[in-house]
């Protein structure tokens, strides 16, 4: 991992601008990377004074272990929800559920809400603003537990292990 | 163009297309506001997810180089879908929207006497 310097706070978000700046050009030319380069210094040292401490990224295996899951479970969740609401003799249970937080940075709990809204039947609706839980709204449910078990373990605890130990 | 790459991307057309109508469905048809956020959020990620992967294979088998565009689109798509999603759910909660009766859990944000009997009306007979 590159070490922050006071011309570039923020090397993996620099570095992240360039390649999304390579790709929207579609082209790999010497000035590309000049522009890019530069535009990717410029903007982190023009904005990061609006943001929040950032994290930093403990464990990048499981990062992408955690990413590949995510979209694995984005494919079920879609089956699901597609079953749901395709089939004429369903019977929804609609719930709303108070999921308690373990995560404290702000950081990591925008990526469990948008993890949540992104799989199986949840859509994270309300984070409170002690930001110690998070209101979920989920389409049909049997077992409230279950499924705080199941966000617990599949998602916040791994979040928890690659961005706050 | 190979047969089995023409038969991949027409079935992942066909796919995305389907997922893509039943995420508008639900968001016609569901019962109420909370409910049809769903809709939108998950089964039209997925199928637009698909079109444009079939995009890309269809360019790449055309021009002969791969191209990742189409990723980024998805990957912002990614990103915004459950913002945008979130805020429509937390402005839906700060408004008081009704939910359907059999929605159980009782969140603060919405009190038990603001809640109405019947769920949002809606012009079609939805079956929820």
């Amino acid at each position: 991992m590159i070490a922050p310097r006071s011309w570039l706070p923020t090397p993996v978000l620099s570095i992240l601008l360039l390649v999304v700046w390579l790709l929207l050009v579609r082209s790999y030319a010497f000035g590309q990377f000049v522009l890019g380069g530069s535009l990717a210094i410029l903007i982190p040292l023009l904005t990061h004074r609006f943001w929040d401490a950032r994290p930093l990224i403990g464990k990048p295996f499981m990062l992408l272990r955690f990413i590949f899951r995510v979209l694995g479970d984005i494919i079920t969740a879609n089956f699901e929800v597609a079953y749901l609401i395709a089939n004429p003799w369903r019977k929804l249970k609609p719930h709303f559920i108070e999921y308690p937080l373990m995560l404290e940075e702000r950081f990591t709990i925008t990526l469990l809400a948008s993890t949540i809204s992104l799989t199986p039947g949840t859509v994270s609706a309300n984070l409170r603003m002690d930001g110690k839980s998070l209101l979920i709204h989920a389409l049909n449910v049997d077992d409230e537990e279950a499924l705080i078990n199941q966000i617990r373990e599949r998602y916040e605890r791994p979040l928890k292990e690659i961005y706050e130990c | 163009m190979p047969v089995i790459i023409e038969a991949l991307i027409s079935l992942l057309l066909v796919a995305g297309g389907i997922f893509v109508f039943i995420g508008s469905l639900g968001m016609a048809h569901l019962r109420d506001f909370y409910m049809r956020l769903h809709g939108p959020t998950k089964a039209t990620t997925l199928g637009i997810g698909c079109m444009l992967i079939a995009s890309m294979a269809y360019f790449w088998s055309v021009d002969g180089k791969p191209d990742a565009q189409e990723l980024l689109i998805t990957l912002f798509l990614f990103i915004t879908a459950p913002v945008s999603a979130h805020l429509l759910a937390k402005s839906g909660l700060h408004l008081r929207l009704k939910h359907a009766v059999k929605t159980q859990g009782h969140p603060i944000e919405l009190r038990a006497e603001e809640v109405g009997e019947k769920p949002v009306p809606h012009p079609d007979k939805g079956h929820g």
